[in-house]
């Protein structure tokens, strides 16, 4: 048996972005855009309207020129394991109506569009504001409804929607893989929108629990963190940075903490389970 | 001879002048029916709301008003399960007043839901889970019990009254009101708490989030303390206000003193565990998460620690020591300051538990998200007073609502 096959029942599909490589260009953004036929207005100034399941944030080390660094963090849908890694992410478990759940054979937190109406229980739920509401009814110019994705629906004013990790491509790839007469499907063949289109190869995407994908061996780095890891919501989005700085804009610290105290936490916390 | 439609014995304004008010209170309404439209027509882009607020002004009002309305839950357990006699002259006015607030309450839900046809789903596809699904159980059934409890004083107009079939309901509706009392305070002591549970059980939230009790979350307790606490008092206030505008005595000095007393107690009881609470969350779980205390109140221009003190000592302990003490109650002034702290107080707290929590930041890389209702937000805010107010002229116009009116103005 070979490992690819000791790994076929349970995933945990994650990503580990390298902020060191992150050029911050947006075409994650652009691509996801794309992909999951997100809407966009004309007026997209207020970004708290916008609905980007993938945002890019710039953040800097607070010092004056010629000290200054600047950092680009990529942020989608942390699809949060949640606390005692047992699916209650924080969002799955306040839904009123079962509208999004926790897929346990992928790790991924969905979003029935059709179920939800709209409370935004979840949207206050989420630290990391990965939940867009439909504020208006969605709309494209004319000619780009043409291009719209067949594989994933819109959706309608007054719903939330979220990054699935292009969930719709797993189910591609798995239908591809049952065809060929194949329990698994390789690492290549289900990758997300954005991880596709990032020119720096900042982006990598896996199963977290196959010691061949590469976000295996990413994630267990000494550079890998985790956005507000405190919060016990136990994202799948890894992060890299070799910078301090950094580090220190993923959470919050009392005085006299370090990111280096919370990494070891985390550590034993991701072996236990 | 035609039976009046105002009850016996009483003295009520002339038509024309009701009328009058009734046209002036109806216009806010219709403004406020307006904005419910517009919302209902073009969707919540109406509203000041955005992704970092996906709870706002509504929600605000929903909490409140349940809150305020757990007047007609305690008066009815205090009257018709601890015995509390003195308070039959007031339970009618406080079931009304509980009627008001909760169906204000599933008016405001009704609007702040993005797709308001599909409201049904949260009973069709009930997550156990959820903090909302047990609100919204809980709250419609509570809204029914209050309908029934609010039934026989409608039955007891005097047109109404003649009809033997109504007269005969209304009279049995009486005789098993207890049991319906005792329902009303069963659900209420869990909607309350899940409302608290609501923001309580957001682990991902560091200022709202609390430990507690298996899987109720120490604000579950808190929120049912406090609406009983207040509630009552909000129903004196209520009655206040009514005896002021209408210029008669409504209620004998010594139930509202009775109520006050209660209140008080539960008010002082009630500070007791808030401020081990907010000390618990102060000192362990907020750190526990790299927050500390002061990062929840400063670095933005609305929420500094005034609010909690506001909440706490001005709108809390105050109140509570002026109800609890014989001079605060027989006090007049005194009485009516602190009956509307209290209220005030339960407000802020409902307030930063939704507000706030939304307007603290998590990541260091965030600032603060300030939010700015809109006119349609506030106006389908006023929809509701406007609705209320409407209801009581009507009430207290048709319906033999204070049992001691005729006897305390019968000098007059």
């Amino acid at each position: 048996m070979t490992k690819q096959e000791q790994h076929t029942r349970t995933k945990r599909y994650g990503m580990v972005i390298d902020l060191d490589r992150c050029t911050g260009c947006g075409a994650c953004m652009v691509a996801c855009y794309a992909e999951n036929n997100v809407p966009f207005k004309k007026n997209e100034s207020d970004k708290m309207l916008s609905l980007n399941w993938i945002r890019v944030f710039k953040v800097d080390n607070g010092k004056p020129f010629p000290d200054t660094e600047i950092c680009y963090i990529p942020k989608p849908c942390m699809q949060c394991d949640g606390r005692h890694m047992e699916g209650h992410s924080p969002c799955v478990s306040v839904c009123p109506a079962v509208a999004t759940d926790y897929d346990y054979p992928t790790g991924i937190v969905s979003q029935i569009y059709t179920r939800c109406f709209g409370c935004r229980y979840c949207m206050a739920a989420c630290p990391y504001h990965a939940r867009k509401f439909n504020w208006w009814d969605p709309s494209w110019p004319a000619e780009m409804e043409k291009y719209l994705n067949p594989d994933v629906s819109v959706r309608m004013r007054g719903v939330v929607e979220k990054c699935s990790f292009c969930y719709h491509r797993y189910q591609k790839a798995r239908d591809k893989a049952y065809l060929e007469g194949r329990d698994e499907i390789y690492e290549h063949e289900y990758q997300p929108a954005c991880v596709e289109a990032c020119p720096t190869g900042a982006m990598t995407f896996g199963d977290l629990l196959n010691p061949e994908h590469e976000v295996y061996k990413l994630s267990r780095s000494k550079k890998a963190f985790r956005l507000l890891e405190k919060l016990h919501t136990n994202p799948k989005v890894y992060y890299l940075s070799s910078k301090s700085w950094v580090r220190r804009k993923a959470d919050n610290y009392l005085e006299g903490q370090s990111p280096g105290q919370q990494n070891n936490a985390r550590k034993t916390e991701t072996a236990s389970h | 001879m035609t039976t009046p439609a105002i009850p016996e014995g009483v003295k009520r304004c002339s038509t024309g002048k009701f009328a009058l008010w009734l046209a002036v209170v109806g216009a806010v309404l219709l403004w406020g029916v307006y904005a419910m439209f517009l919302v209902w027509y073009k969707g919540l882009n109406q509203t000041g709301m955005n992704d970092a607020y996906g709870f706002a002004l509504w929600i605000w009002a929903d909490l409140t008003v349940i809150a305020l309305g757990g007047g007609a839950f305690f008066s009815g357990f205090l009257t018709y399960i601890i015995g509390k006699k003195e308070l039959k002259s007031i339970i009618n006015y406080a079931v009304i007043i509980g009627f008001i607030c909760y169906s204000s309450a599933l008016l405001i839900l009704a609007l702040d839901i993005g797709q308001p046809l599909r409201g049904w789903f949260i009973f069709w596809h009930a997550n156990v889970h959820s903090m909302l699904t047990e609100v919204a159980f809980c709250l419609s059934v509570y809204f029914a019990v209050l309908t029934i409890e609010f039934l026989p004083i409608v039955l007891e107009n005097p047109k109404l009254d003649r009809i033997p079939f109504l007269h005969h309901l209304s009279h049995n509706l009486h005789e098993v009101m207890a049991v319906f009392a005792a329902t009303g305070v069963f659900l209420s002591f869990f909607h309350q708490g899940s409302l608290g549970g609501v923001a309580g059980v957001l682990y991902g939230r560091p200022f709202a989030f609390r430990e507690g009790l298996l899987i109720w979350p120490w604000t579950f307790f808190l929120f049912t303390w406090s609406a009983a606490a207040v509630g009552p008092c909000f129903t004196v206030l209520i009655t206040r206000i009514t005896e002021k505008v209408t210029g008669k005595k409504l209620v004998k000095q010594a139930t509202f003193r009775l109520l006050a007393k209660i209140s008080g107690w539960m008010l002082l009881t009630y500070m007791i565990a808030k401020i081990i609470d907010t000390w618990y969350w102060a000192a362990v779980t907020a750190p526990a998460k790299g927050f500390t205390l002061m990062d929840f109140y400063t670095n933005n221009p609305v929420y500094g620690i005034w609010i909690l003190i506001a909440e706490l000592v001005i709108c809390g302990l105050l109140p509570a020591v002026i109800l609890v003490t014989r001079k605060g109650r027989e006090n007049n002034l005194l009485l009516m300051t602190g009956v509307i702290l209290a209220v005030i107080g339960v407000c802020i707290n409902r307030w930063v538990m939704v507000l706030q929590v939304m307007a603290a930041p998590l990541l260091p890389f965030q600032d603060w998200y300030m939010y700015m209702p809109t006119w349609q937000e506030i106006a389908t805010t006023i929809l509701p007073i406007a609705y209320g107010i409407i209801l009581i002229m009507l009430a207290y116009r048709y319906l033999p609502v204070f049992p001691q009116e005729k006897e305390l103005n019968s000098g007059s």
